[in-house]
């Protein structure tokens, strides 16, 4: 047996501390140790973005991070996302599009929109296309994501406009 | 999950320490390390964590060439202006690797390391004429990249070294590179055939220098110098570029698998050399 290592990071804001084994994930210390189950797993081998957090500002697949790395990182997951109750426009937009069926790949798909409106907030069908090539959804057949951040990102320029 | 030891050293001298006398594996992106641990393929005890130690992450100038630190992500290098303008096909190599999350991660030495004979940005590498700084228990030692890999999985570096950094030279006036890949999907695959081009023209355009390196048609990545020799002194007319296809040709040493049959993959290494040099003569001739 290994011994687990004391970890302290910030999740979403709040400095959290747990405890894990060297050889655990991100995704997993995320979900069993912190309770924070909106990143799923869905291949455990980076091909899907189920996982995908943010890493000290970066779009990762958390399941090819391990846990110990996140010491004094900086974590944004799904909890995040919606601010005081207040879901964000992309998660506004995934609704109405009706972008999701069973909902498995849809938060990763939202960090991931994030992490793209964030850095480019106009972006073409092609570059949102390319950008989510790493989450897989096996239920909607993708246009209505493309179409649902394809709004969002109209949404929230037009609030930066009006801002 | 796997029971192991994992460091995270903030110095060079401290992980060549930690790696040796031991079951040790470094870290870098984790991209392929993570999965092959996953797997059960490797079983390593001991984990040498990179990213901590200053300059392992980032990309530095250094009389006239780059210097990118071993754990640097592609998506780091993609976003460096000056590296792109001087080296785009290595960059866009980098940039192939994986997805928009991978690309948060993976680095061109892990790609190095991890030896695949398909890895994308290894081609681009050698035809650059890059070297890796190497470090171990014995000091330092500067290896050109295309000597790193030795077969698939396995590298010429010692238990106890690792890759620091990788240099790439400085560029002289009217030079381009450009790196092409053919694979069946458009994103997310591995490369069949690899082409990595790097040229320097002379000031009547014609080729004074061309270095050509080939992914995924042999064990490991290959510098091709005939394909380099087949087109010095043209204007890649089309009898070069002909010269160029067929000495590509002559050098794969291919498998065939499910992906493409070895004759595929001969015939398309002759195509993506002519289309690769097609493009570096371009960006040569802007630059
Ligand atoms: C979904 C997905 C898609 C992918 N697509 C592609 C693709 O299109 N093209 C492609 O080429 N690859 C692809 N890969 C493979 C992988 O992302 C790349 O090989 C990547 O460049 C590895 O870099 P890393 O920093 O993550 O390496 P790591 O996983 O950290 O390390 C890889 C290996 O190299 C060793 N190593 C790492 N750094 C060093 C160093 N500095 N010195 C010595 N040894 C070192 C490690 O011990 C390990 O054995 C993909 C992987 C995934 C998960
Ligand atoms: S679970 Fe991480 S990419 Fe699929
Ligand atoms: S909604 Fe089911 S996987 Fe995407």
């Amino acid at each position: 047996m290994s011994k687990r290592t004391h970890i302290s990071t910030t999740v979403n804001g709040d400095p959290v501390e747990f405890l894990s084994d060297p050889g655990v994930t991100l995704l997993d210390a995320l979900r069993d140790e912190l309770q924070l189950t909106g990143a799923k797993e869905g291949c455990g081998s980076g091909d899907c973005g189920a996982c995908s957090v943010m890493l000290d500002g970066r779009l990762v697949c958390s399941c090819l991070v391990l846990a110990v790395e996140a010491e004094d990182r900086r974590i944004e997951t799904i909890e995040g996302m919606a601010q005081g109750g207040e879901l964000h426009p992309l998660q506004q937009k995934f609704l109405e599009h009706a972008a999701l069926q069973c909902g498995f790949c849809t938060p990763g798909l939202l960090v991931a929109s994030k992490a793209l409106l964030d850095q480019n907030p106009d972006p073409t069908e092609t570059e949102v296309r390319y950008w989510l090539a790493g989450n897989l959804c096996r239920c909607t057949g993708y246009d209505k994501i493309i179409r649902a951040v394809m709004d969002a990102a109209a949404e929230l320029r037009q609030a930066r406009r009006v801002a | 999950m796997l029971q192991l030891d994992y460091v995270a050293p903030t110095t060079a001298d401290e992980a060549v320490r930690a790696l040796g006398g031991g079951q040790a594996k470094v870290l870098a992106g984790g991209t392929d390390l993570l999965v092959q641990m996953r797997s059960g393929r490797v079983r390593p005890q001991r984990i040498v964590d990179l990213k901590r130690i200053p300059g392992l992450i980032g990309v530095r100038e250094e009389a006239g060439g780059f210097v990118i630190g071993a754990a640097t992500p592609g998506a780091v290098l993609g976003e460096h202006k000056a590296l792109v303008k001087a080296w785009p096909g290595v960059v866009e190599a980098a940039n192939l690797i994986g997805s928009t999350q991978v690309q948060g991660r993976a680095s061109i030495a892990g790609n190095l390391c991890n030896a695949s004979p398909a890895a994308d940005s290894v081609p681009a590498i050698i035809a650059a004429r890059a070297v890796a700084v190497v470090i171990g228990a014995k000091g330092r030692r500067e290896v050109p990249v295309e000597a790193i890999a030795v077969a698939p999985g396995k590298t010429s570096l010692a238990p106890d070294e690792f890759v620091l950094e990788i240099r790439l030279p400085a560029r002289p006036a009217r030079a381009g590179d450009a790196y092409l890949r053919s694979i069946p999907r458009t994103e997310m695959d591995i490369a069949v055939v690899g082409a990595g081009v790097n040229l320097i023209l002379n000031p009547d355009g014609g080729v004074a220098e061309a270095h050509v390196a080939l992914g995924a048609v042999a064990p490991t990545a290959l510098l091709v110098p005939e394909a380099g020799a087949a087109i010095i002194g043209s204007k890649l007319d089309e009898a070069a570029l002909e010269r160029l296809d067929a000495a590509a040709r002559a050098a794969c040493r291919p498998i065939s698998d499910k992906r493409g049959t070895a004759d595929y993959r001969i015939k398309i290494a002759g195509v993506l050399a002519r289309r690769a040099a097609k493009i570096a003569y371009q960006r040569a001739s802007e630059a």
